[in-house]
């Protein structure tokens, strides 16, 4: 293997059939990581002495000739808002800058434990708050496919190491759009699986009713292989359901001839690309061509979603980032005098403008007299936004909607401006509210060469079908 | 304008948010214009629509059962370490600003 482009199947076989080796997979990654990331900013830590035991590992089974797990020898890239045992775990954010977690997400220890080596941890917005990656902490991703755009957020470390070749996969969160949103930016695939089908155990809470864990890959394929390592009931995180996980590879060679494909005009309204509008609907023509129907749907709720979504995620990003008081393991502000002082001085240096302007929203939307009006009102209309979806789905197996607006942004183009930005993800939120699966996969180039994707979104637990329909059209087109 | 710099120095407050008197403009400009944007919400009657704060509690269990029932699963024996050992206080102390090896440290909580 003379580049670090291939497949989970190809890394692995390539191991078991010894022309090749672990060691020798991640240290080609490192230096790939080392001549390219320097200008791309996808990595935040590396953990090469991690990653190398586990290729020790690896190399000593494929030497006895014993069976090498399903991700045996892969090189991944976990991002930064994941618990890393021993490794620097910083979600983004200076509150974290210097954060140790004494244990694993279960999600990172289910891929060790098949066999993964964790290179290192992703770059991302503060928190998972953004939709560009311009809200790190530490520094901006670049754009693997044009250095000047922004590869999305906030999962956007994650999707420029899997678009750069700096890992054959990656673990991104989602919690509205930040797996899929940037995985169009860098043209990779990204899955969101069902809210509950992924524990979140050792996740960095955002919004604990939307968080999602989900793979960002380079073909449907390796993300089916991904969601079989981390899906199923973890009884660390009681959000995580008891139902079990199919085999989601063996799913993607079924049939899609007689599959009705929902296309709801809401995502196809003013403020679409026209580039991408093209490529969405000569992807579905694709489908088409394979013996599917599109079936018009309505999702008339939709123009509610991003309103919904800012109330919610922010009031409950309020809770949930209450615990960094600098007291146990956050920053704190030299110098304060008084308990108080620490707080909110600890605070107020730690946290960056966006996750402060979250803190403020969701707190007024919480607060004494507007609780009915915000967050109560949000709740509701999630409701109809599910019903919508409940509604379409006894039409159509599927949906298919672009998965952004545009293609990837400039650096800086949105920065000022909260509401242009939280816009990006008007296509993406929707399923997060709802919990039902979506996945991005790359659906053609604008003039610019910059990727589009497009999103299938599946009833509650059918990642299967989204999986099939996905592949069926990455093997055609 | 909806929010006002008054109404920001008390949420500022609520949330332990220390912010400059920069940051306070700021966030007055923002917060109006955000929750200009939410405010069409209020163009949908919701007052037959019952609010959604899970999704788990519809998806993914076994509907034929009623309340709790549903999520037995997710109970466990009320046991300490019943799921994990408790962290050893000197792995619980390693992450903190400040500590003397047996407690956290933090400024004067009480003033006399």
């Amino acid at each position: 293997m003379q580049t670090t482009h291939f497949s989970i199947d190809a890394a692995r076989s390539a191991i078991q059939e010894r022309s090749t080796t672990a060691l020798a997979l991640a240290e080609k990654h490192y230096a790939r990581i080392q001549k390219d990331d320097g200008q791309i900013g996808a990595y935040l830590t590396l953990c090469k002495e991690r990653a190398l035991e586990q290729a020790d590992r690896i190399d000593r089974m494929a030497a006895e000739g014993k069976p090498l797990p399903p991700l045996g020898g892969v090189p991944v890239a976990i991002k930064d808002v994941m618990s890393t045992r021993g490794v620097r775990t910083t979600a983004g954010s200076k509150i974290l800058g210097h954060y140790i977690p004494p244990y694993d997400c279960t999600a990172v220890a289910r891929m060790e434990a098949a066999g993964a080596m964790v290179l290192g941890k992703t770059n991302c917005d503060e928190f998972a708050m953004g939709s560009s990656n311009e809200n790190s902490a530490f520094r901006p991703v670049r754009n693997p496919r044009d250095l000047s755009r922004v590869p999305g957020g906030s999962s956007g470390g994650s999707a420029a190491a899997v678009a750069a070749d700096m890992a054959v996969v990656a673990l991104g969160s989602d919690t509205g759009g930040s797996i899929r949103q940037p995985a169009s930016f860098c043209g990779v695939v990204g899955f969101m699986p069902t809210y509950g089908r992924v524990s979140r155990y050792g996740l960095i809470a955002f919004a604990s009713s939307l968080d999602h864990i989900g793979p960002l890959t380079r073909t449907v394929k390796d993300a089916a292989l991904v969601l079989r390592t981390i899906a199923g009931r973890d009884p660390m995180d009681s959000t995580s359901v008891d139902l079990p996980v199919p085999d989601y590879v063996a799913e993607l060679e079924k049939p899609v001839r007689g599959l009705r494909l929902g296309i709801a005009k809401e995502y196809f309204g003013e403020g679409l690309d026209d580039e991408v509008r093209h490529a969405v609907e000569s992807a579905i023509d694709k489908w088409k061509h394979l013996g599917c129907e599109a079936v018009p749907v309505s999702l008339p709720h939709t123009p509610y979603a991003i309103p919904t979504y800012y109330l919610i995620a922010t009031a409950e990003a309020s809770a949930n980032l209450a615990r960094y008081d600098g007291v146990r393991y956050s920053y704190r502000a030299p110098g304060v005098k008084t308990l108080s002082d620490m707080y909110r001085r600890s605070r107020d240096q730690g946290f960056g403008a966006e996750v402060k302007r979250r803190i403020m929203l969701g707190t007024y939307a919480l607060s004494a007299g507007y609780y009915d009006a915000y967050y109560l009102k949000a709740q509701k209309v999630r409701t109809l936004l599910t019903r919508d979806f409940e509604q379409a789905f006894r039409k159509v197996d599927a949906i298919i909607t672009p998965t952004c607006p545009t293609a990837a942004f400039r650096l800086g183009e949105k920065s000022n401006d909260p509401l242009a930005m939280y816009l990006a993800d008007i296509y993406t939120v929707t399923a997060d509210l709802a919990g039902i699966p979506g996945i991005s996969i790359p659906c053609g180039e604008t003039k610019e060469k910059l990727p589009i994707g497009l999103q299938i979104l599946g009833k509650h637990f059918d990642e299967p079908m989204v999986l099939r329909l996905a592949h069926a059209y990455e093997q055609a087109a | 304008m909806k929010v006002t710099e008054k109404d920001v120095a008390y949420v500022a407050d609520l949330a332990n948010l220390e912010l400059s008197a920069e940051e306070r403009t700021g966030m007055v400009r923002d917060l109006n214009s955000i929750l200009d944007y939410i405010g069409r919400l209020n163009e949908l009657d919701t007052s037959n629509v019952e609010p959604m704060a899970q999704v788990s509690d519809r998806y993914g269990v076994d509907e034929s059962k009623q309340g709790s029932a549903r999520f037995a699963y997710a109970s466990r024996e009320d046991i300490v370490e019943g799921l994990r050992k408790s962290l050893p206080q000197e792995v619980a102390l390693e992450n903190a600003p400040d500590a003397d090896g047996t407690f956290f440290r933090v400024p004067k909580v009480i003033e006399r």
